[in-house]
């Protein structure tokens, strides 16, 4: 039977920490649970949920600066954010439903935990780059707090960017501050219909390597893209590319059209109004394209001008389905689940050439079995090892979540 | 300020010590000789100075390996170097450390436009990544005022940020792997060409982490394709309080500039007599503003903030019609330090961030000081990101001036704290600020962040003195007080 410790306030996760470490009892912390298939099984029966530490406090437009408790759901912080015409510009992904969660369930301590980032990635930086400061509890049963309100802050190490990506095993998120950015007045999508996953790389890096701001640059070869309820792309009946511009209007309109000549002589071309370019970046964001069906998924992070060549390389391996973003540096792949899902033809493909692959979606017994995140050499691997233990010597937090097997 | 005592044992080796260094490093690259030495006593930081116990430069990361190898076994600390120009003391060598220096490491490795990036050795300065890609249309953004010296390791090991850095982001954002030695001699990387480290992010930990952590042997940046044009926008106002309202309207109207400097009158005028940039002498701030992007976007908006400009109570507002103009108008704004030192025999640079909504508030309190310590001071201030930079003039020829100035520099940052801001915005703690650092940590606070560095150098040898107080030894730090016996089953509710 699980138990559940609800913690009411940042006293109480110091008092409920503190129980863990003496009783011995590791606990899984959780808010929404929207991502709790991601990640390797907690060994714990004992759960810390954390939702209640929720709610805006601080809210500064003119300053670019957002403060709340950590649990705070990221749809009442995008709808305030929306408000004043300002958002998260890393451009969380829900990824809810590829977990088998709800849509719509996501904290943003979740998604800084797991240090998610859309498409938006390639321009404005990860979740961990807007990850001004924190307040914790580490494993020691000791709040503490880092970084602070304001943007430019070199005062001590930077323990938000490690804590960004540490899926709960260094320290209980308590309370955040996010900077955010002014939401763009308008937006295009720039399609190319047809090409082949390596010329479509070429495509997307002659459209990142011009003066255009691109903000996003994804290739859904054919059989993803006839799986886009945006009936733009499903209808071209052909692989997709897609180049986003975003800005002020005028900017939009000259960029739009700059890249759509640009391009032109790769494949033919076609624009996507505002709100089909939204609902379009939002499915690749999401990976909903992997969302209903029961194959494994993996995450893919390689050197952008390598994705094609990877991508094309495993999918073949595993009959798998592959799409790109990140102009070709993200590889999000689907496979018949296996009981080792793949991980050593995938991580093979990327050996040589560096990058990351994370098995974002499989059965707990796979996960629990298969490393879920990339292995690490040995003295990169002990390093981590010993920050672990200098926040949480005992293990108390999350236990078994991020560890190699 | 008080360094770690100089280890005799490790003094009284020196001899020794040497011939192990010359065994790795062909004898030119390690230098015993006083007189040689001298160019290594200090960093931009000259209030402190410090000769070096030896002076090593190595050309591979195998030698830098073989050295800290050696450092560890013998128990000699160990102070990275790049160029030098560190305005916190980060680089102030030790009576008893070696000092490592990168200069030697000044290759690039690879350009990769296909994948945007550059790998660079260490010591390749700032302006020598751009320099390598300009020709292809190509930047690197981060811009430290100091980008003709500075290395881009002492911009990884510093976070370095730049005018630029509003809209493109400091060193943290725009690095993409590293190559690390750590004091055992074990090399790492971390990161490459891909996004997004696998792990721990141990590449935003090392960033900023002013050579505590490791030495750093190689560097992977982003690098962006060149904006199709820049704009700037020069403006006075009658108080920085209008300035300061213009900046938070240009904000609030959604315009993130490439660029958005402010100076005070002290500033303004010290510029205005070394550059003649046509700066107005009657204004009170100043506020430059830059534009970039394609054609079509920077029309646009050098149109809306002009006019939110002059709604904000601007009197001379100009905005540059060529790129000659532009640079002219930076000229004084980049030239704001040199400018100082004229009017002045010595000037003490700070370097807090505060909300920017506290501007007004801050300079006032700050010419409260001024008065205080019979000491002027003028301001110039990243006006979009709220990291300001008070120059404070002294002579260090008179008696306890010094002294004065050093107290007002505390003075000034701890109000930087007291509004919500923090202690340095990208020059780094060093030694500096190393004992203000209990103004915004409590010794929790601190103390995690200490464990960090024992995870990485558990002896403490690597540029110790910097950043934390005097360091307790990771042993200590480590123990775990559990409250076994009273925990009460605390009242939290439970299911
Ligand atoms: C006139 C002037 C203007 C400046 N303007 C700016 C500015 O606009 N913005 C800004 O951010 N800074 C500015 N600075 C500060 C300074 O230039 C930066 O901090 C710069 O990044 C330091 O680089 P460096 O190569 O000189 O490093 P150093 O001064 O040699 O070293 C700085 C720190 O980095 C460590 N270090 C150096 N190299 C390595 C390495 N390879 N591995 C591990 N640790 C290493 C050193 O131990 C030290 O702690 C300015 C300085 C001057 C003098």
């Amino acid at each position: 039977m699980t138990d559940v410790l609800a913690p009411r306030d940042a006293d109480d996760v110091l008092d409920a920490v503190a129980e863990s470490l003496a009783t011995g009892r590791p606990v899984d912390v959780v808010a929404a649970g929207s991502k709790r298939n991601f990640g390797r099984p907690c060994e714990t029966a004992c759960e810390l949920d954390v939702s209640a530490l929720s709610g805006i406090d601080l809210y500064e437009p003119d300053e670019l600066v957002v403060g709340m408790g950590a649990a705070t759901p990221l749809v009442a912080l995008e709808a305030a954010l929306e408000a004043e015409r300002q958002m998260l510009s890393f451009e969380p992904p829900d990824l809810g439903p590829v977990l088998g969660a709800p849509a719509g369930q996501s904290t943003v301590g979740g998604v800084l935990a797991c240090n998610l980032s859309g498409p938006r990635r390639i321009m404005a930086g990860a979740a961990r780059d807007h990850f001004l400061g924190f307040n914790a509890v580490s494993g020691r049963g000791e709040a503490f707090k880092s970084g602070g309100r304001v943007v430019k802050n070199v005062t001590g190490f930077d323990l938000s960017k490690l804590i960004a990506g540490s899926f709960g095993t260094l320290a209980v998120l308590t309370h955040v501050v996010l900077r955010v950015l002014p939401s763009p007045e308008d937006e295009r999508t720039v399609l190319i219909a047809g090409l082949a996953d390596a010329q479509a790389v070429s495509a997307m890096s002659a459209a990142m390597n011009g003066p255009y701001d691109v903000s996003g640059a994804a290739h859904l070869p054919a059989p993803v893209a006839s799986a886009s309820a945006n009936e733009a792309v499903s209808g071209l009946g052909a692989s997709t590319t897609a180049i986003r511009i975003e800005g002020p209007a005028p900017s939009v309109e000259a960029r739009t059209r700059a890249v759509s000549a640009l391009v032109s002589e790769f494949g033919p071309t076609h624009v996507l109004d505002r709100a089909q370019s939204g609902s379009l970046w939002r499915e690749v964001r999401d990976v909903s394209y992997f969302a209903a069906d029961g194959r494994q998924v993996w995450r893919i992070s390689v050197a952008p001008a390598a994705g094609a060549g990877v991508g094309g390389q495993i999918a073949a391996a595993t009959n798998g389905t592959v799409f790109y973003d990140w102009a070709g540096g993200l590889v999000w792949l689907a496979i018949p689940a296996l009981d080792d899902a793949g991980h050593e033809t995938i991580r093979g493909a990327i050996r040589d050439i560096g990058g990351h692959a994370t098995l974002v979606r499989a059965d707990p017994e796979v996960r629990a079995a298969v490393s879920v995140f990339q292995p690490q050499p040995a003295p990169l691997a002990a390093l981590a090892a010993r920050i672990k233990d200098s926040f949480d010597p005992r293990h108390v937090l999350n236990p078994g979540r991020m560890a190699q097997v | 300020m008080r360094m770690p005592k100089p280890d005799a044992s490790v003094v009284g080796r020196r001899d020794a010590i040497v011939g192990q260094l010359r065994e790795i490093v062909a004898t030119e690259g390690v230098i015993v000789d006083e007189d040689e030495m001298r160019a290594y006593e200090c960093d931009g930081l000259t209030a402190y100075r410090q000769l070096p116990f030896i002076v090593v430069l190595p050309e591979t990361t195998e030698q830098v390996s073989r050295i800290l190898k050696l450092c560890h076994a013998e128990g000699v600390k160990v102070v990275p170097r790049g160029a030098g120009t560190s305005l916190s003391g980060g680089a102030l060598p030790l009576a008893d450390a070696i000092t490592l220096g990168l200069a030697k490491f000044n290759r690039i490795l690879d350009v990769d436009l296909d994948n945007r990036c550059v790998v660079a050795q260490p010591g390749v300065t700032n302006l020598g990544i751009t320099d390598a890609v300009k020709s292809q249309g190509f930047y690197y953004a981060p811009d430290p005022s100091s980008q003709i010296a500075c290395t881009i390791g002492g911009n990884v090991a510093e976070n370095s940020g730049g005018v630029h850095c509003l809209k493109y982001g400091l060193t943290t954002n725009n690095l993409l792997g590293l190559e690390m030695v750590l004091i055992t001699g074990e090399v790492i990387r971390i990161g490459g060409k891909h996004l997004d480290s696998e792990g721990y992010d141990l590449l935003g930990l090392v960033t900023g982490s002013e050579g505590l952590l490791g030495v750093v042997t190689e560097v992977t940046v982003r690098i962006l394709p060149r904006p199709e044009m820049a704009r700037a926008l020069l403006a006075g106002f009658p108080s920085s309080e209008a300035a300061g309202a213009c900046v938070a309207q240009v904000i609030g109207a959604g315009i993130i500039p490439a660029g958005m400097e402010m100076m005070d009158r002290p500033a303004i005028h010290a510029a205005e007599d070394f550059v003649h940039a046509g700066y107005p002498l009657d204004a009170d701030a100043l506020l430059i503003v830059e534009l970039d992007g394609p054609e079509a976007e920077v029309a646009h908006l050098v149109d809306r903030v002009t006019g939110i400009a002059r709604e904000s109570g601007a009197g001379e507002l100009r905005v540059s019609a060529d790129d000659e103009e532009r640079e002219r108008f930076w000229a004084g704004r980049k030239a704001a330090f040199p400018a100082v030192g004229r009017i002045s025999p010595d000037y003490y640079c700070m370097d807090g961030t505060i909300p920017r909504r506290r501007l007004a508030e801050v300079l006032r309190r700050m010419a409260e000081m001024s008065r205080r310590h019979g000491l002027r001071v003028a301001n110039v201030f990243h006006a979009g990101d709220g990291n300001l930079h008070p120059l404070i003039l002294y002579d260090a020829n008179r008696p306890g001036e010094l002294e004065s100035a050093e107290t007002f520099g505390a003075e000034i940052l701890k109000l930087c704290v007291e509004v919500g801001g923090v202690l340095t915005g990208e020059h780094g703690v060093g030694v500096e600020k190393r004992d203000l650092m209990g103004v915004m940590f409590t010794e929790d606070d601190l103390n995690h962040q200490q464990r960090v560095k024992c995870a990485f150098d558990a002896e403490s040898l690597l540029n110790p003195g910097k950043v934390y107080p005097i360091l307790r030894r990771c042993a200590e730090l480590g123990r775990l007080h559990v409250r076994a016996g009273q925990v009460r089953f605390p009242d939290i509710p439970r299911f």
